[in-house]
């Protein structure tokens, strides 16, 4: 069910302003990809373009392709909606909804697409939270607030309900920032998990964290204010790590900037 | 930048910490805590007299059983009994038509201009119009309605133009509370249900009004509770009647601000009495709606724990 992403020649524009520029790369099925660079570089608006959550923003638009397989999701007849069935996401701050339970939480996904046999969503809830790694701290408080969870069990609640609908691909927008680093560790373990499963982007500001994740490593950077970011280097990870091809790899990876 | 002249030693934060502070400043503490205090006395004297003085003369009506169940029909400003059934029925049928047409257009109204709208022209121009409306005296609205219903229509006086009137005053009051909570509402939960391959109606539906779901029934409250209060509309639009009606479409439907208008002239003891019982019930009824207001405010809130 894992999937391949394939991105050519994508321009990415919030109005005028061009965010992105010239992105080509390839994302494996079943693998970590981490897109790693210092802020305002564009790897978070690069993965939201990834399921289409980026056009949310009004303005906001892409030239280029990113092919699903061999599906264009950019192409005329594509739903956006639908893209967003098939790529999942996780946020940077963990948001349950706050009006439903865990249960609801987690079986959102699949009520608000019209699902509605008990049976199938008791199954699928309790798939995900054990996919999560949260079925057995919440099995006897199904009915509680997602709310009232602590904010590492919230992010793992948010990535239950991002696989409850059974995504083929699963990104991540740095989705340990907000974390203390138990909660983190936790997530990290369940991404090396979810990796059989799903082909994950993920975004991170950690670099030992993207080292300790990813299978590969895309890094972006850009020119100074103002200008378009772009992807300077994509590798695997233990390459990117070691023996960079680019220099401002290197630099960055160093810690001489960023 | 101001940094170093904060850390340089031997300057004057090397000054005695351990001083009492100065009787100067003791004494401007007590003098702004004394007017603070008074202002918030003040504040509540108005209140506190006229719930005094409707209670203690309206009272013992109310404690009469007869009071809630009877109408006026045949009695006269000489004689005692009867009650303010009638005008209590005729308010909230008069509220609750207002109401029923008031908080569709309001949310709705409220739901353009947060979830489609954006900052577009239109969306500009809804809301400038809004906050002209919020302005709007109600005898012009009133007038206004008379103006269609009866001059142009040609229909008669009747509760639903009274209801009419009040939407106008309602509607505004409506979709800014509603507005306002729902731009409280994190876009990240938007944007967690969009992810979830959820179109954008269905999570305005399932996911945003119900977040907002506590904050839009507080207005939809308050905004009730200031029209059953609302006077120029009856006086306008709606004849009064001793009689109960429960048909808003037709006859004579009396309420409760013009209950309390029709006997204020009377001198005679009966009449008076009545007068005080009817404005004390309409405080009650607006004190009744506001405490309803916070119960569901309270008990829909989005919990944590």
């Amino acid at each position: 069910m894992a999937k391949r992403i394939d991105v050519s020649d994508l321009d990415i524009y919030y109005g005028a302003f061009k965010a992105v520029e010239g992105v080509n790369m390839t994302v494996e099925p079943r693998s970590v990809t981490a897109f790693i660079g210092p802020s305002g570089c564009g790897k978070s608006t690069m993965l939201r373009t990834l399921n289409r959550m980026h056009e949310v923003v009004p303005g906001a638009r892409v030239e280029g392709k990113v092919l699903l397989d061999d599906q264009d999701l950019y192409g005329p007849d594509v739903d956006p909606v639908a893209v967003r069935r098939v790529v999942g996401m996780v946020f940077q701050r963990p948001n349950p909804f706050p009006t439903m339970s865990i249960y609801d939480n987690v079986a959102s996904g699949l009520k608000l697409n019209g699902v509605r046999n008990k049976a199938t969503l008791d199954a699928a809830v309790e798939r995900s939270l054990k996919g999560a790694n949260l079925w057995k701290e919440v099995q006897d408080r199904l009915n509680r607030p997602g709310g009232s969870l602590s904010g590492g069990q919230q992010q793992r609640l948010c990535i239950a309900r991002a696989i409850a609908v059974e995504p083929q691909v699963l990104l991540m927008d740095e989705p340990c920032s907000a974390l203390d680093p138990i909660s983190t560790l936790a997530i990290e373990d369940l991404v090396a998990q979810l990796k059989e499963k799903y082909t994950i982007v993920i975004v991170t500001h950690n670099m030992q964290q993207a080292a300790r994740v990813s299978d590969n490593t895309a890094f972006f950077n850009l020119a100074g204010q103002g200008k378009p970011g772009k992807l300077i280097e994509m590798d695997s990870t233990q390459r990117i790590f070691s023996n960079p091809s680019e220099k401002a790899t290197e630099a960055y990876i160093t810690g001489r900037f960023g | 930048m101001s940094e170093s002249s904060l850390a340089t030693p031997g300057t004057s934060f090397d000054a005695d910490l351990t001083g009492g502070r100065s009787k100067a400043r003791g004494a401007k503490n007590i003098l702004a805590a004394v007017l603070v205090s008074a202002c918030f006395a003040i504040a509540l004297i108005p209140l506190a007299w006229i719930l005094w003085t409707v209670a203690s003369k309206g009272l013992h009506l109310l404690l009469d059983i007869n009071w809630w169940q009877q109408s006026q029909r045949g009695i006269t400003s000489r004689t005692d009994g009867g009650g303010a059934y009638h005008a209590l029925v005729g308010s909230l049928i008069t509220a609750l038509a207002c109401a029923a047409i008031s908080v569709p257009i309001g949310v709705l109204g409220a739901v353009y201009l947060v979830e489609y709208g954006r900052k577009g022209r239109l969306a500009r121009a809804v809301s400038f119009m809004v906050d002209i409306m919020t302005g709007i005296p109600s005898i012009v609205a009133a007038l206004f309605v008379y103006a269609l219903w009866v001059t142009i229509f040609g229909f008669e006086r009747v509760a639903f133009a009274v209801s009419l009137s009040l939407v106008l005053l309602m509607v505004p009051a409506v979709l800014r509370v509603t507005e306002e909570v729902l731009r409280l509402v994190p876009n990240e939960l938007r944007e967690a249900s969009y992810a979830l391959g959820v179109p954008r109606w269905k999570t305005i539906l399932k996911i945003v009004i119900p977040t907002a779901f506590s904050g839009i029934v507080t207005g939809v409250m308050l905004g009730l509770a200031r029209i059953m209060g609302e006077t120029a509309p009856l006086l306008i639009l709606g004849p009064y009647t001793k009689s109960i009606n429960f048909n808003p479409f037709s006859g004579n439907m009396a309420a409760l601000p013009t209950m309390i208008n029709q006997d204020r002239t009377e001198s005679l003891q009966p009449a008076v009495d009545r007068t005080w019982a009817a404005a004390l019930t309409l405080v009650l009824l607006v004190l009744l709606l506001n405490i309803v207001a916070r119960a569901i405010a309270r008990f829909s809130a989005v919990r944590d724990r």
